[in-house]
């Protein structure tokens, strides 16, 4: 499975495990209208992680937090090449 | 008021400028000289062990500028506070009034001899206020059940912080904070503010960019949350709706990266985190942009004295609380008065770090989590024989939860299986547990480590 598609499962997934209506997922798409709320966030990156194997925002190096959908999947993208 | 009282010292100096800015409507100070938000009915509560049971911040921020002074002891419940845990927290206050909302939980007032109900709509007082009694101010703090514990402080506690600081010009200050009033981080906020200048309250209910546009309404200069709050407001984009020359940051560690981020969208602000717990009190703000506090703030002479003891923060100042209320309690401060906060620091390169709380105590965005509360209720499947639960670090909300599962050898009915199990356990937990102590991951596992002592090894956080 593709970054992208690991990434579009688990906001799926976590969504409907917290009673969240997750808004259509598109690259433009704010985080914060994306229906989810920051437990839901720390779920989701604590999933990454082990389907992934990383964490971007535990790097050593600054991030920029993401504020889109896409910001957030390039994170991973720019960290798994 | 008689001197002392929260309304006394804030008038000190004159009418006070500010104004205190709820999300529907705001409130002059000033007006509340001759005017009142409990309906005439203050002097009922002269006396009394009060219940502060009010959802809307508003009303409570109101509520709580005139009773002190007034009441033997007022009760900041937070709106959280369960209908399962108000009878404890009455019992321990010995409470014999409550002020209330519409919101505020109904039923609980059933039985209680005095009942009043607080809101912003501010009418003449019909007497001038009458206050004789150094008001104790009780907060709640999550216990290791989940039942809240309550923590005595008083009006000198509680802003001993502020004593010796220099005053802002009146009116010359906003604040603003995304915490709850009713817990010590926010309460911290509302007094500053009221003793010079404005403060604008958060609604839970409210997204943090119509949050953030009210307080830039209102011009907010100073403004205060955990960093998982602070993550929240960047990654809303609507970080730069502010302008504020001083952030701060408590209640979790606050990483180098959440102080980075403070600093880019920031650039002219402060950005100070502080370290303070409802039990020891404010204990100190480090200001140089760094993560964890410089080595020498241990064991340096000052009003607030920090000593470590185990790897252990403990904390003796003024601010620190005085006890805990109920039966059977434990004591708050040791003999020598140190108050040991559980946090663990470890010393690397002339700096302290956070390292976690000794004991378990998972921090999910600021809210206290007590592994062996979530451990009984996956301990209550009949295929569980023991479970672990443990913080995870997480970069959005500090840690998350998250638990490890030892299956017995024989249950109800057939062996599930692990998918079907975990799901299952998922369910019984959201269902018994607030969301921020559900499991963000559960794994089975063959055995878990005990101890010679027979107790399960918890692995420090």
């Amino acid at each position: 499975m593709s970054v992208r598609s690991t990434i579009t499962t688990q906001f799926q997934q976590v969504a409907k495990e917290q009673d969240r209506s997750l808004a259509p997922l598109s690259d433009d798409l704010k985080l914060v209208q994306s229906g989810l709320d920051s437990l839901s966030f720390a779920i989701i990156v604590a999933r990454l992680e082990d389907s992934l194997g990383i964490d971007p925002f535990n790097a050593a190096a600054a991030v920029e937090f993401p504020v889109t959908f896409g910001d957030f999947v390039r994170l991973y993208e720019d960290f798994t090449k | 008021m008689t001197p002392g009282s929260l309304w006394e010292s804030i008038t000190a100096a004159g009418v006070p400028p500010g104004r205190l800015h709820g999300v529907r409507t705001a409130v002059d100070l000033a007006d509340l000289a001759h005017r009142t938000s409990l309906g005439g009915r203050l002097g009922e509560l002269e006396g009394k062990s009060v219940l502060l049971l009010i959802r809307d911040q508003l009303a409570a921020a109101l509520t709580m500028l005139e009773l002190d002074g007034v009441a033997r002891r007022m009760v900041l419940c937070p709106p959280d506070l369960t209908a399962q845990h108000l009878p404890g927290v009455r019992r321990d206050a010995a409470a014999d009034a409550i002020v209330r909302d519409a919101h505020g939980l109904q039923a609980a007032a059933a039985d209680v001899p005095l009942c009043i109900s607080a809101g912003t709509e501010l009418t003449p007082m019909p007497a001038a206020r009458r206050a004789a009694h150094p008001t104790e101010w009780i907060l709640l703090t999550s216990g290791t059940t989940g039942a809240p514990k309550l923590v005595e402080h008083s009006l000198a506690s509680l802003t001993s912080a502020l004593a010796g600081q220099p005053r802002p010009a009146p009116g010359s200050v906003v604040w603003s904070t995304f915490y709850d009033i009713r817990r010590y981080g926010g309460l911290q906020i509302f007094l500053r503010a009221v003793h010079c200048g404005s403060l604008v309250l958060s609604e839970p209910a409210e997204p943090v960019a119509d949050f953030l546009g009210r307080a830039a309404a209102a011009g907010v200069t100073h403004i205060s949350g955990t960093p998982s709050h602070w993550r929240g407001a960047i990654m809303s984009g609507a970080a730069a709706t502010i302008d504020p020359q001083y952030v701060r940051l408590s209640g979790e560690i606050a990483d180098q990266a959440v102080l980075d981020a403070l600093r880019a969208a920031y650039p002219r602000a402060i950005a100070a985190h502080a370290f303070a717990s409802t039990e020891a009190g404010v204990a100190f703000e480090v200001r140089d942009g760094l993560a964890g506090l410089p080595a020498g703030l241990i064991g340096a002479p000052g009003p607030v004295e920090l000593k470590l003891a185990d790897e252990t923060l403990h904390i003796r100042s003024a601010g620190t609380a005085r006890r805990y209320l109920g039966e059977g309690v434990e004591a708050l401060r040791a003999p020598d008065g140190f108050v040991d906060t559980g946090d663990r620091l470890e010393e690397r390169a002339g700096r302290y770090y956070f390292m976690g709380r000794r004991g378990g105590v998972i921090n999910v965005g600021g809210l206290k989590v007590h592994p062996e509360e979530v451990e009984a209720v996956i301990n209550a499947h009949p295929w569980v024989r023991m479970s672990l639960v443990r913080a995870r670090r997480n970069a959005i909300t500090g840690a998350v939860v998250t638990a490890e599962v030892v299956l017995a050898e024989a249950g109800a009915g057939a062996r599930p299986a692990a998918e079907a199990l975990t799901r299952e356990l998922t369910e019984r937990c959201r269902r018994a547990l607030a969301p921020h102590k559900v499991p963000a991951m559960i794994r089975i596992v063959p055995a878990l480590e005990v101890s010679a002592a027979g107790k399960l090894v918890r692995p420090l956080a």
